[in-house]
């Protein structure tokens, strides 16, 4: 498939996304006004590494497709780096730890050159038996199985999931479908992304049964059923311009999408709660690290990618 | 130092140095507002890896990289020609002998000289890159020279997670996030024992600032 992902579709959803940062600026802005006394540093700082993280966004998909697989590569490195930095290693595993980092860089090889059947095995299969293998030669025994489960979840969760993303834009060309994989990119990460921001409004102005006190204090059943709702709306509306998706079949992913992303969401909250930290970095002031970010896309992306791969191509 | 140094060590910092500190490592830098913003100033930081020196130097802006120098062990660092030649030229150390050669002799002047010239000086307290990530106590070398120049200010800076990336005796660096913990300046208190007192109990708050899973 040639590549031409600065085509009509892409260019105005890219477009509208900045309407939104806007109007979502303007809005920070009159609140400020509004209410001077009321601290909303947070609120701005979120916005504006919106439009930074947009901004890097739009250049990846618009540059070429090259650019595009490096820029999911690194977005796979920069989570599992921060996954491997809040928990607990060993000093035994460095080599260990060194390889996994590798697997990214191959993996994201796989996709780059289109080859379906290795890209869906290589980590759950060839990772998953090497990285014990490596293990077992240095032969540290303490902790041994808490060492292979967490490195194989991280690799499996920042790099295999976030790999999908990249290999949307490798599916071959439908016809009469103008917006090709970057659309399908760009839809499946705008709802994803967009899922989070309704299901906290939504809990934010209607929120009063706790759905999984427990794990995330703060979500309650009325933002999970309203982000459910309005980003299923949304799938409908987007899906005739930016995937190839029958009405029903928009209504099917937008439910993957929102439920998913919830899941997601949660997973990684969990994770933040075993270990004790608030967030997994610092990197995007106002969101916290990457994981942060990427967190409902972990499930999310493998999520859509089998329901539209299995459908459509 | 000859221009082609200058440019030498420039490029060093500014392409190979960064793109390991901020693309293989990753910085989370808290309060870099208090990090010093010009000469004479000396930064204190604990020390693990090789790596302390290379994070540090990228926490301050390129213009300033002609005036800072880190502190080192002479011993160390000179002791075949290549490796001096890299540490003087191109790192850019401040070479410190461990003990004087004859009596009288101040192992510290080069240290007064530059803080003279407004330099940023870096030191590692402790001496050596100890256990990784443990804090080791520190040397007093240090209030002696706080003492000799009571007005300027002295920034302690904690790194986590050098240590995992590159420690003592490891060759191979494993990318892991380093977190840097930037506390607030202070200068000689009137005493050397008040003086190392502060020093320690400022590096401890530090690093209770964060929490981070240490090797198991």
């Amino acid at each position: 498939m040639s590549f031409n992902a600065a085509n009509i579709p892409i260019l105005w959803s890219l477009a509208g996304l900045y309407v939104l940062l806007a109007i979502a600026s303007t809005i920070a802005f009159l609140l400020k006004r509004a209410n001077p006394d009321k601290n909303y540093s947070e609120l701005v700082q979120r916005i504006h590494s919106w439009w930074v993280m947009i901004t890097v966004f739009s250049l990846a998909m618009l540059l070429s497709k090259t650019v595009s697989l490096i820029f999911f590569g690194l977005i796979s490195f920069l989570a599992l780096k921060e996954y491997f930095s809040i928990i607990p290693t060993r000093y035994a595993d460095r080599r260990v730890l060194f390889w996994a980092y590798l697997a990214i860089p191959i993996q994201y090889y796989w996709v780059s050159i289109g080859w379906y059947g290795i890209f869906i095995i290589f980590i759950p299969v060839y990772i998953f038996l090497f990285l014990p293998m490596r293990m077992v030669i240095i032969g540290e025994t303490k902790n041994f199985l808490h060492a292979v489960g967490t490195l194989h979840w991280g690799l499996m969760t920042m790099v295999f999931s976030i790999s999908h993303l990249a290999y949307l834009l490798m599916l071959p060309e439908i016809e009469g479908f103008n917006a090709g994989g970057a659309g399908l990119v760009l839809f499946l990460i705008f709802l994803t992304q967009f899922n989070d921001v309704a299901q906290y409004t939504w809990g934010k102005l209607f929120g009063k049964h706790k759905i999984i006190p427990k794990v995330s204090p703060n979500k309650t059943w009325q933002g999970f059923l309203g982000g459910v709702f309005t980003t299923t709306l949304l799938a409908v509306l987007l899906s005739g311009f930016l995937t190839p998706l029958s009405l029903p079949m928009s209504i099917v992913a937008g439910l993957i999408i929102s439920v998913a992303g919830f899941v997601g969401d949660i997973t990684i909250s969990a994770l933040k709660r075993d270990i004790g930290v608030k967030d997994t970095g610092s990197l995007l002031p106002g969101h916290g690290g990457v994981l942060d970010r990427v967190d409902s896309l972990t499930y999310t992306a493998p999520l859509f990618f089998h329901f539209i791969y299995y459908y459509y191509f | 130092m000859n221009a082609l140094n200058k440019i030498l060590r420039f490029l060093f910092y500014a392409i190979i140095v960064r793109i390991v500190v901020m693309i293989v490592l990753g910085l989370n830098v808290r309060h870099s507002e208090k990090l010093p913003t010009k000469g004479p100033a000396i930064i204190v930081a604990n020390h693990n890896s090789h790596l302390d020196t290379m994070v540090l130097m990228s926490l301050l802006p390129l213009r300033l990289l002609p005036d800072i120098q880190p502190v080192a062990a002479m011993d160390y660092f000179l002791r075949n020609p290549l490796l001096a030649w890299f540490a003087l030229k191109i790192i850019g150390i401040l070479p410190l002998k461990r003990k004087p050669d004859y009596r009288g002799e101040d192992i510290l002047s080069p240290v007064y000289n530059a803080l003279q010239d407004e330099r940023i000086l870096i030191f590692f307290p402790e001496g050596s890159r100890g256990q990784p990530e443990k804090l080791s106590s520190f040397k007093s070398g240090l209030a002696k020279i706080a003492q000799q120049h009571p007005d300027i200010p002295v920034v302690p800076i904690m790194l986590h997670g050098l240590g995992k990336s590159l420690p003592k005796g490891e060759a191979l660096l494993v990318p892991f996030f380093c977190d840097v913990f930037v506390g607030d300046a202070f200068k000689w208190t009137g005493s050397r024992t008040s003086f190392m007192k502060q020093l320690e109990q400022r590096m401890a708050s530090l690093s209770e600032e964060g929490q981070f899973p240490p090797w198991e």
